[in-house]
């Protein structure tokens, strides 16, 4: 009888909607638990990068400007599918050196992560905006909006939950991503890909790269196009003070990752405020 | 006349663009390249709600793409409608940069020679420095090859007499294949007109580089024949500075360094040259762009 040959998943970036190989052509290799070859992954550049960002660009508006009810939808979709697969989750987190318990309850904490975040969704917005009081016949609204295309440096240390708690309160806020994942546990966060697209995600709206931080760490900061960075692993100096050249928003989220809380949806919104005329007056009927 | 048409080799040609495609194009060929695209792009915008203002502003950013940039070259045209050529030809007073103007019954060519005429006397009166003319499609593709010569020819007169330039635009999107883009573009050389251009950019399908190869073979086997030198204008749908780059790639091999300024060679493009400055500033300060910091337009 003939022996079949496992068929081995080829973990690439996710850009776009796509799942296109580094332009570089470089890869890294990573071991399973038996010390054995598990897979080779995309060594991103800094033009995938750029690639990246032109994609979530792209992305933003439209992804701003669905409903916050239809945000939600997608969200919940997410865990669905997520939900449906999560036996062969926990088994990649297993590959990758995670006890089964660990692995349990990482994939089930993600799901409900996203759950969390899905019910926020339409709801952050009328608990904290606000109707500020004024001298004047005005009205005077502060409402929070989308930041526009932020960069995530995902925890390095669980790579599916921690991608997740990054990833999802930034998109809950109508934000697109370019998150740079896990390097040790980027191929859970290249499945979780396949979870994305399934589950009516508009393709940019999240983008994954795999790599060094060293490498990618000062492009993030330095590209004029990436409006806030989340970091969830420690920044050097240099690379934080290249971000003043561009007045990026930079915000530490490590230590702070693993809690779900609807600031870090707020953490990637800017307030706006605005002036409306109360009408009034012999022509002003009922006014509004 | 009789026109001996030239076959395509479709499959070479979709080899040759992919060749041309992965040629690298780094450093200082790389930001000669990119002052070449903008130097080369006809700035254009015609629609049906542009206004004398929006012109303006656009003539200024013709002079001026980048005021915080010394040292930028202008672009090469302003491309409008007949009815604001006056507008554009005051506000870029006193610069480079050229007035060109459709006429013809732009962008669907479908009127009387008579009325073509007419228009593009207006436009010329105007001040117009240069005219895009359409083709007749429609009788293109019906076969009446000479009634298209007849027309580009007629027009063609008009500019010449008042020393104006012609592009002729051959609507490549609406003709079907590569082998009819050859077809009309021998038609067109025939009269010996300053420009061939690919499309008119009201039609989903624009210039692509398949068909802008066709379009170079063709200047190119016309240039070994006659020794006229016709240029050439790919418009449409060319929106970011890598594509223009790759276009100049095709323009040097297949027509060589004659044709590499925007005496020979234009992009007409809307959007492009926010890219290509977005892209010369990113090689000046190795630090990508982002586009809220340049005019919008």
């Amino acid at each position: 009888m003939t022996t079949r040959l496992n068929i081995q998943k080829t973990y690439k970036l996710f850009i776009g909607g796509t799942f296109p190989r580094t332009e570089s052509g470089r890869f890294y290799e990573l071991q399973n638990s038996k010390g054995e070859l598990f897979a080779n992954l995309c060594l991103a550049s800094r033009k995938d990068l750029r690639n990246a960002v032109v994609a979530a660009r792209k992305a933003q508006s439209g992804w701003a400007n669905k409903t916050a009810y239809n945000r939600s939808q997608i969200l919940y979709r997410l865990a669905e599918m997520l939900e449906s697969r999560r036996t062969s989750f926990i088994e990649e987190l297993i590959l990758l050196g995670i006890n089964k318990k660990a692995a349990t309850t990482e994939v089930d904490e993600a799901i409900d992560r996203l759950v969390y975040y899905a019910g926020w969704a339409d709801k952050y917005t009328a608990l904290f905006s606000s109707v500020n009081p004024t001298a004047s016949a005005h009205f005077n609204f502060s409402v929070y909006e989308p930041t526009g295309v932020v960069g995530v440096i995902a925890p390095e240390e669980q790579g599916l939950l921690g991608f997740v708690s990054t990833v999802a309160p930034l998109i809950t806020g109508g934000n697109t991503v370019v998150v740079l994942a896990s390097e040790q546990q980027a191929p859970v966060a290249i499945s979780f890909a396949e979870v994305i697209q399934n589950s009516d995600v508009p393709g940019g709206v999240i983008n994954i790269l795999t790599g060094k931080l060293d490498e990618l760490a000062p492009h993030f900061t330095s590209h004029m196009d990436i409006n806030a960075l989340v970091y969830a692993r420690a920044l050097s100096t240099d690379h934080k003070l290249s971000a003043t050249t561009n007045i990026k928003r930079m915000l530490d989220w490590t230590g702070k990752w693993s809690a779900a809380s609807p600031y870090h949806i707020l953490d990637a919104q800017e307030v706006k405020t605005t002036w409306h005329p109360i009408q009034t007056g012999a022509s002003g009927g009922g006014g509004y | 006349m009789d026109f001996a048409f030239q076959p395509v080799d479709q499959m070479g040609v979709m080899d040759r663009v992919a060749r041309i495609k992965a040629r690298s194009v780094k450093k200082e060929a790389k930001k000669q390249g990119l002052r070449m695209a903008l130097n080369m792009i006809d700035l254009t915008t015609l629609e049906g709600a542009d206004t004398p203002k929006k012109v303006e502003r656009l003539c200024y950013k013709a002079m001026h793409p980048h005021d915080k940039l010394e040292g930028l070259p202008s672009v090469a045209a302003i491309c409008v409608y007949p009815m604001l050529v006056g507008t554009a030809k005051t506000a870029l007073e006193g610069s480079d940069v050229k007035v060109a103007s459709v006429a013809t019954a732009f962008p669907s060519g479908q009127s009387t020679l008579e009325m073509k005429l007419q228009e593009t006397d207006f436009a010329i009166g105007e001040g117009a420095d240069e005219v895009d003319m359409v083709i007749s499609r429609g009788r293109f593709l019906a076969g009446d090859y000479n009634y298209v010569y007849d027309e580009i020819a007629a027009v063609l007169e008009r500019c010449r007499s008042q020393s104006v330039r012609l592009k002729v635009i051959l609507e490549t999107g609406e003709l079907g294949s590569l082998e009819e883009v050859r077809k009309a573009s021998d038609i067109a050389l025939k009269a010996n007109p300053d420009f061939i251009k690919t499309s008119t950019g009201k039609i989903g399908s624009a210039a692509t580089l398949p068909v802008t190869l066709v379009m170079l073979q063709a200047i190119a086997d016309h240039y070994d024949q006659t020794g006229v030198q016709v240029g050439m204008k790919p418009a449409g749908g060319i929106s970011d500075a890598k594509t223009a780059l790759q276009y100049l790639v095709m323009v040097k091999e297949v027509l060589g360094d004659r044709w590499l300024s925007n005496e020979w060679f234009r992009f007409g493009a809307s959007r492009l040259a926010n890219d290509v400055l977005m892209q010369i500033i990113k090689q000046e300060t190795g630090v990508y762009q982002n586009a809220d910091h340049f005019t919008k337009d």
